[in-house]
């Protein structure tokens, strides 16, 4: 278990945060820019010393201030991916990850570099440059070298930001199968909060140097607790299997049951996702009439308002949100238990490949 | 469009007018002094006594200013600390002291009669007329030059190279060995190249300080000066050899450095 409890200025912005990390999770720290998400990665690889806290990993504390105690960054076993992944350009990719070898004897270090390429499909690159390499090889590299010290931790900052969209799916796609292999507490940097709902266990969405909600990203989604987490938690995100469908629109059939459309083009397994504010609700069998394609039964498990709107969750047979008008609550009837029809367009419904 | 014309062209000329004056003496020396004058300047032994002394000395000056200058450098590159300014001020402050300044200094601070002399003598350390006078003198006047550089070329390694390096299990020494040296070797070259010529050409400190004996304190500048005025071939040609021996050294430690450091744009 991963817990930090830390408390830092940065110029005006005051951080104050207090979060755990269970063996195996993953939890994403997403916000926008200057929420002080980097500052918290800094804190607990030992880049950055905050005027007040305590770090523990497991049964080792890396830093407790009151106590004195602030292990250097290389006694701490924390693996970090720097958001331009920092690789080492007057080293190769096998060089770079047997840099994190140190605790390997000197003649094992080459194959246990190229065994952990191997693991992301480098294992050609092995001798080229970060200078000869993709974006998309560069983060794997990046990765690879991360996990060569046998990380207590693993620490990823807004690792895909660097990467065009379309190697970013890709990228996910590793991420998530690093993460989930890696089996310790991990955190990640997003800005994105899809991309958190997605390769994440749980999310915290941090604003103004505080984490202003925890939970996971249906449930934040579902019920912000501030009209910043609802703005911020954006779109919904449903799973499923894409496949070619009438009209040019893409098909999509969602993962527990239910199908939808997309003018998105895309294939296989997918990540779907759709702003609250694009879904309308109505009486269930109402729906049918007007342009929007996509209609999913669902009942209301929670109805936030905020401000004149109200934040409307729901559970099909994946969790979903919608945003309406408190007029809407009222003439809907909306309240827990009540079953509704969420309705929206095919061409407000973004598709990743997952 | 034409007054951007114009202004190349002024910048075109600009450089031709530079390059034209800056080659061409050197391009004189090789024009007037003929091969036969080479080969009779090497037949000399005071002037091989000459060359082999500068570049022993100016070898040895350069293991003394890498080994400590660089550790020096990365210490000013790499830490704030109250007056950093001043530090980094001093330490370049030979750069602008004229040579013959710089050995009455050297005689002064380490002469027989200077300040540390006393203390020298009874450690049996003599130095002025004595060729560790102008190893002396040439660190003092070609540590500078490396320095500076090597201050400017750990300054432009990226911070996160260095961060990675420490979260990957390696401490300041070695991050400093594996990844700051390396990154920072094309610009550590040509502050060394930059130094190394310094010593090579030096002339007033060392004979201000060292004197000019022949085979132990009478470099190559020296031994040009002294036939200047009886022999002007005999200076022309050994000239030539110094201006050969001097580029090949510094075109040699730019090659071993990589492509990066004969002087292209840092990207």
């Amino acid at each position: 278990m991963l817990a930090v409890d830390a408390a830092d200025r940065l110029g005006t912005l005051e951080l104050a945060l207090d979060l755990e990390v269970e063996a195996g999770a993953c939890l994403a720290l997403a916000g926008p820019s200057g929420a002080g998400k980097s500052t918290v990665v800094r804190i607990v690889a030992g880049l950055r010393r905050p005027r007040r806290g305590v770090v523990r990993c497991g049964d080792q504390t890396w830093l407790d201030t009151r106590a004195g105690l602030d292990l250097p960054p290389e006694r701490r076993r924390c693996g970090l991916v720097f958001q331009d992944y920092a690789l080492f350009g007057h080293l190769s990719a096998w060089r770079n990850v047997a840099f994190g070898l140190g605790h390997v004897p000197r003649e094992a270090r080459r194959e246990r570099a190229l065994a952990l390429l191997d693991r992301f499909g480098l294992a050609a690159r092995a001798d080229a440059r970060p200078s000869d390499l993709s974006g998309g090889e560069r983060q794997r590299v990046a990765l690879a070298r991360a996990l060569a010290r046998d990380p207590a931790a693993l620490l990823l900052d807004e690792p895909r930001s660097a990467l065009d969209a379309r190697t970013r799916a890709a990228s996910g796609r590793e991420l998530a199968g690093a993460l989930r292999a890696a089996e310790v507490p991990a955190i990640l940097v997003t800005h994105d909060f899809a991309e958190a709902a997605w390769l994440a266990d749980e999310v915290a969405v941090m604003d103004a140097g505080r984490i202003v909600q925890r939970g996971s990203a249906s449930a934040l989604a579902a019920s912000p607790a501030t009209a910043f987490v609802a703005d911020f938690t954006g779109a919904v995100v449903l799973t499923g299997i894409a496949s070619p469908g009438a009209d040019g629109l893409t098909l999509v059939r969602l993962d527990g049951g239910g199908e939808a459309f997309s003018t998105d083009a895309a294939s296989g397994r997918v990540a779907l996702s759709v702003h609250p504010w694009d879904v309308s609700l109505a009486a269930p069998g109402a729906g049918g009439g007007g342009s929007a394609r996509n209609h999913l039964e669902a009942e209301v498990v929670s109805v936030t308002e905020i401000g004149s709107r109200a934040r409307i969750g729901l559970a099909g047979a994946q969790p979903l949100s919608a945003e309406v008008t408190r007029t809407a609550v009222r003439d809907l009837a909306l309240r827990p238990g009540a079953r509704v029809a969420a309705t929206w367009k095919a061409s407000a419904t973004r598709l990743l490949r997952a | 469009m034409s007054g951007s014309r114009g202004f190349a062209a002024l910048l075109v000329a600009a450089l031709a007018l530079a390059l034209c004056f800056l080659t061409f003496p050197v391009v004189a020396i090789f024009a007037d002094a003929g091969p036969a004058d080479l080969a009779r300047s090497l037949d000399d032994p005071a002037a091989l006594d000459a060359l082999r002394l500068s570049l022993l000395t100016s070898t040895i000056a350069m293991a003394l200013v890498v080994g400590v200058g660089t550790p020096a450098a990365w210490l000013l590159a790499t830490r704030r600390f109250r007056g950093r300014a001043l530090v980094v001020t001093l330490v370049e402050l030979p750069l602008v002291l004229p040579p013959a300044v710089a050995g009455i200094g050297l005689l002064a601070a380490l002469g027989p009669a200077g300040i540390l002399g006393g203390t020298l003598a009874d450690a049996g350390v003599r130095l002025v007329l004595e060729t560790a006078g102008v190893v002396v003198a040439l660190t003092f006047v070609s540590a500078p030059f490396y320095l500076r550089q090597a201050q400017a070329a750990f300054a432009a390694v990226d911070p996160s190279w260095l961060e990675a390096a420490r979260t990957l299990g390696a401490g300041e020494p070695r991050a400093f060995a594996r990844i700051a040296i390396p990154a920072a070797l094309p610009g550590l070259a040509a502050g060394l190249a930059l130094a190394w010529g310094r010593a090579l050409g030096e002339f007033g400190a060392t004979l201000v300080f060292a004197g000019s004996l022949r085979g132990v304190t009478q470099t190559t500048p020296l031994a040009i000066y002294e036939r200047f005025s009886t022999d002007f071939t005999g200076a022309l040609a050994l000239s030539a050899v110094l201006v050969a021996v001097s580029g090949a050294l510094l075109l040699g430690v730019k090659l071993v450095a990589g492509p990066e450091a004969l002087g292209r744009a840092r990207g």
